[in-house]
């Protein structure tokens, strides 16, 4: 229900076989491209995953799998290791059986733990990732204790983007000023007390931010998305921007599409700004900002985008952000709301 | 924190280094990449669970002769808390 993928995903049949996989990850590394993440929908949901990380590493790349750790057992997670699996990015909806459940719809929190003691067993790259909300933010303290426990690599918050499903359920997700605030004191003692043990990383909800988030690091400079389908994406929400035309990998060649196509030149650069961005020093550093978000929020995907304090339109949020009741909603009274995905057939 | 000199330092979980036949050298981790090049690719090299801080400052005294041992010392100890700190490296 927060889930920032397009409200539909693809259909299992028109899903990319195993050999152009096997392609498009030789010619990303033949282009220099460094790391694979395998995201979903849920990548072990694939059949092959084993044999595609083993054709990701093989060809070169660093390979992740960012993923709610089902289905899986340790069989499999043995396979993966040895197939070349490098990071394993682990999601957590809470800390506590109930809210996780509530919020994913799902009963996997016990598992979850089990998988965590499989990774450190493997000597597996480990990041656990919260996905941070209204409804979990005051579970902060003890999602802690499990981070303390466990000690991964890394952990990171990651407050909901307010994208697909995510945006359907805006009004129930962002939290208060107040709990913002608490939130970023907790974790900044976390960082100091963790150093050395885990990297503490916090994505705040852009909507509280003075300036926009550099997203995907500036469209088609760094990040290439490739659907379950095979469309090649600068950024995985880019389908929500009007008359964007994706190429597939199943009819061109990674450096082509990266080099050559419309939709990677779109954005690229900073000859499509507007004002303020145009002559904003900061158009280096954030690059305006989400196109996608831009497009959501004031009509124009080459607009800046309107979280930033020199947006036009950035009254725009803050009309969003005065809606949200002061007191933290209560998720019993609010359940009803949501919006669920239906889970794919 | 800096090191100790008989700590033995390694490449954390989910950090390696790219193959020899790419180029450059780089140390991959989660999200991250770090371009490695003279020093710090043979440091690096080095944390592999076999040899201490001291050692390591000793392999580095000889390839680089003409430098101030002291200075080298310093600067493989200032990287490596920056390795540790980023996660790269455990002792």
């Amino acid at each position: 229900m927060y889930c920032s993928n397009p409200l539909e995903l693809a259909k299992r049949e028109s899903e990319l076989p195993t050999k152009t996989w096997v392609r498009v990850f030789e010619e990303a590394a033949g282009v220099g491209v460094l790391q694979a993440d395998f995201t979903g929908g849920e990548p072990l949901a694939r059949a092959d995953v084993v044999e595609l990380v083993r054709a990701a590493r093989h060809a070169g790349l660093y390979v992740s799998l960012i993923t709610s750790g089902l289905p899986l057992d340790e069989a499999k997670l043995a396979a993966l290791a040895e197939a070349g699996l490098d990071h394993f990015q682990l999601s957590f909806q809470g800390s506590s059986e109930g809210v996780a459940r509530e919020i994913s719809n799902s009963n996997t929190y016990a598992h979850k733990l089990k998988v965590l003691q499989w990774l450190k067993k493997h000597r597996l790259g480990v990041t656990m990732n919260f996905v941070i909300h209204r409804q979990n933010i005051a579970e902060l303290e003890s999602m802690l204790e499990l981070v303390e426990e466990y000690q991964p690599g890394c952990v990171e918050f990651a407050s909901v983007q307010y994208y697909g499903w995510g945006l359907a359920n805006r009004a129930l997700l962002l939290p208060t000023r107040k709990q913002l605030d608490h939130c970023v004191t907790t974790l900044r003692e976390a960082e100091e007390r963790l150093k050395g043990k885990t990297r503490v990383v916090f994505v705040v909800p852009d909507y509280y931010a003075k300036y926009p988030k550099p997203c995907v690091g500036g469209w088609g400079r760094k990040l290439m998305v490739i659907t379950p389908d095979g469309k090649a994406l600068p950024c995985h929400a880019a389908a929500v921007i009007p008359g964007m035309q994706f190429e597939n990998v199943k009819e061109k060649s990674i450096r082509e599409i990266w080099e050559n196509s419309a939709s990677f030149q779109r954005f690229r650069g900073n000859a499509w700004m507007q004002e303020p961005c145009r002559s904003c020093e900061r158009r280096e550093q954030d690059f305006g900002g989400c196109r996608c978000q831009a497009f959501l929020l004031a009509g124009d995907a080459a607009a800046t985008d309107p979280v930033c304090t020199l947006s036009p339109v950035r009254k725009k949020v803050d009309a969003i952000l005065s809606e949200i009741p002061s007191a933290s909603g209560t998720l019993i009274k609010e359940k009803r709301l949501w919006k669920y995905r239906p889970n794919p057939s | 924190m800096k090191p100790e000199l008989t700590a033995v330092p390694q490449l954390a979980p989910g950090v390696r280094l790219n193959e020899k036949t790419q180029q450059p050298r780089m140390l991959l981790m989660p999200e991250r990449a770090l371009r490695l090049n003279g020093p710090s690719l043979e440091i690096v090299q080095l944390c592999d669970g076999k040899h201490t801080v001291q050692q390591i400052a000793e392999k580095l005294h000889a390839l680089y002769a003409k430098a101030e041992p002291q200075r080298i010392t310093d600067d493989l100890l200032g990287y490596l808390t920056l390795l540790h700190e980023q996660r790269a490296i455990d002792y």
